[in-house]
């Protein structure tokens, strides 16, 4: 069974090793003329005005949470599903299960949209 | 696990791993020229014979540029975040069967790098964690475009990730697997046998979700140029930005080869019985994995030059108040259908 892993232990070290010998070429080679003006972060041409790490809209953050939510539901979701069909034979209780998981979500999801937790404007 | 099975591993390991970076090379040449060509233009045709040699001086180009690192930026996570964003967007190939398989020396080696059983899992974590690679990336710069970039694209990101991973669900119900193969099993046969069909839905909710999840147009509001100058890699320049492209179109060649394995019956040649016929029915198994791929590649530029961008606010609202809904309906239909067949 771990047998089947090993190729992916392999893949990961051909990748990491790809990318970690291209972040140090590139520090390595290349021109290197620096100065205080060049070095300041883009900003259409213009000095920095205030600091970069400000404030940003909570809609983000709600955006994190809710994506939590849903994504737990997922993660019930798919082993549910890969046994559905064999859980079939002993009757429908394996659908009308799910079906109750989902509508206590379905609840939750147009509680949710109603408040405008998914409006952008 | 003897020698030799390793050095089957290795071979394995090595032509996908060369067979991904010659597909990305051949893609950045065939978006550059099927662009041009779609909008009257020549595109590059100066390198080499048609310029095919024109993605290779471009990388040699991209050695001889000065790495820079903005004054201000958080060192660390900003060298490491192409890092990884790009050690993932390698990696998810491993998974996905490119053709039946093939008898050398008396062994059955499959056309598949790793046979896992928890395929599909598999590719959504590695997938997860480009996201951190990407508002890693945005946030580390020390640039205001670069944060807002960073930021909308994992919104965006971590959006789409739902609806696609509830339209794999049902395509996990058909098939009671979350192997790939297993799934390729289930569709093989006569080609109406392939889950577009039978989860039309599905499909496309899964291919808005592709398209959204490799941010590309129309949904490429994280590096949207007229806006935002170039999202969350504004900043970065040489190798590094190199490698953030790199990562995005080896995600695309990830997500064609999903959307063919997952509906289009993976490496299945319709209508025909591939383990009869040997080596042949391999080889052509291959070469029609190759030629879907190559058609939802091409799909991917026919896309980018024929929709408008989305605007973040409808973006948003496609994602969470259609997409969303519409492929819970599609599960509990799914499961609906297959619970009234198995009481009759």
């Amino acid at each position: 069974m771990a047998e089947n892993y090993l190729p992916i232990l392999v893949i990961f070290v051909l990748a990491a090793g790809f990318a970690f010998v291209s972040l140090i070429i590139t520090h390595l080679v290349g021109p290197r003329v620096t100065n205080a003006v060049k070095m300041m972060p883009y900003e259409s041409g213009v000095d920095q005005v205030g600091k970069t790490r400000i404030r940003f809209s909570i809609r983000f953050f709600l955006i994190a949470l809710l994506f939590i939510i849903f994504d737990i539901e997922i993660v019930f979701l798919y082993p549910w599903a890969v046994v559905f069909k064999d859980f079939l034979s002993a009757g429908s209780f394996i659908f009308f299960e799910m079906v109750v998981f989902l509508a206590i979500l379905a609840f939750g999801f147009i509680y949710v949209w109603r408040n405008g937790a998914l409006e952008w404007e | 696990m003897d020698l030799l099975g390793f050095i089957i591993i290795l071979v394995k390991v090595l032509v996908v791993f060369a067979a991904t970076m010659i597909t990305v090379m051949g893609m950045i040449y065939a978006e550059r020229r099927v662009s041009a060509f779609m909008q009257g233009r020549l595109g590059p045709n100066r390198v080499g014979p048609k310029g095919l040699l024109q993605p290779i001086a471009d990388g040699i180009k991209f050695f001889m540029k000065e790495d820079l690192i903005p004054s201000g930026a958080d060192k660390p996570i900003f060298i490491l975040a192409p890092a990884i964003l790009l050690i993932p967007a390698l990696m998810t190939f491993a998974v996905i069967p490119f053709g039946s398989s093939i008898t050398i020396f008396g062994r059955e080696i499959a056309l598949q790098v790793a046979d896992v059983n928890v395929g599909i899992l598999y590719i959504l974590a590695l997938t997860s964690i480009g996201v951190y690679g990407i508002v890693l990336a945005g946030w580390s710069s020390n640039s205001k475009y670069s944060l807002l970039g960073g930021l909308r694209s994992s919104a965006q990101l971590i959006s789409y990730e739902l609806a696609m991973g509830l339209a794999v669900v049902s395509i996990i119900l058909l098939a009671g697997s979350l192997r790939l193969n297993d799934i390729i099993a289930d569709q093989q046969g006569y080609f109406l046998s392939w889950n577009v069909f039978k989860q039309p839905l599905a499909f496309i909710i899964f291919l808005v979700a592709v398209y959204a999840e490799t941010n590309r147009l129309p949904f490429d509001l994280t590096e949207a140029e007229q806006e935002l100058v170039g999202g969350y890699h504004t900043e970065y320049s040489s190798l590094k930005f190199a490698m953030f492209f790199l990562a995005e179109y080896a995600n695309m060649i990830t997500a064609a080869a999903l959307t063919v394995t997952l509906f289009f019956g993976g490496w299945d040649v319709p209508l025909l019985d591939e383990s009869s016929l040997g080596l042949l029915g391999a080889i052509l198994s291959v070469l029609s994995f190759i030629l879907k791929m190559a058609f939802f590649l091409f799909l991917f530029i026919w896309v980018r030059w024929t929709f408008p961008r989305f605007r973040y606010d409808q973006l948003m609202r496609l994602g969470w108040k259609v997409l969303l809904p519409l492929a819970l309906v599609n599960i509990f239909l799914t499961g609906g259908y297959l619970t009234l067949t198995a009481m009759k």
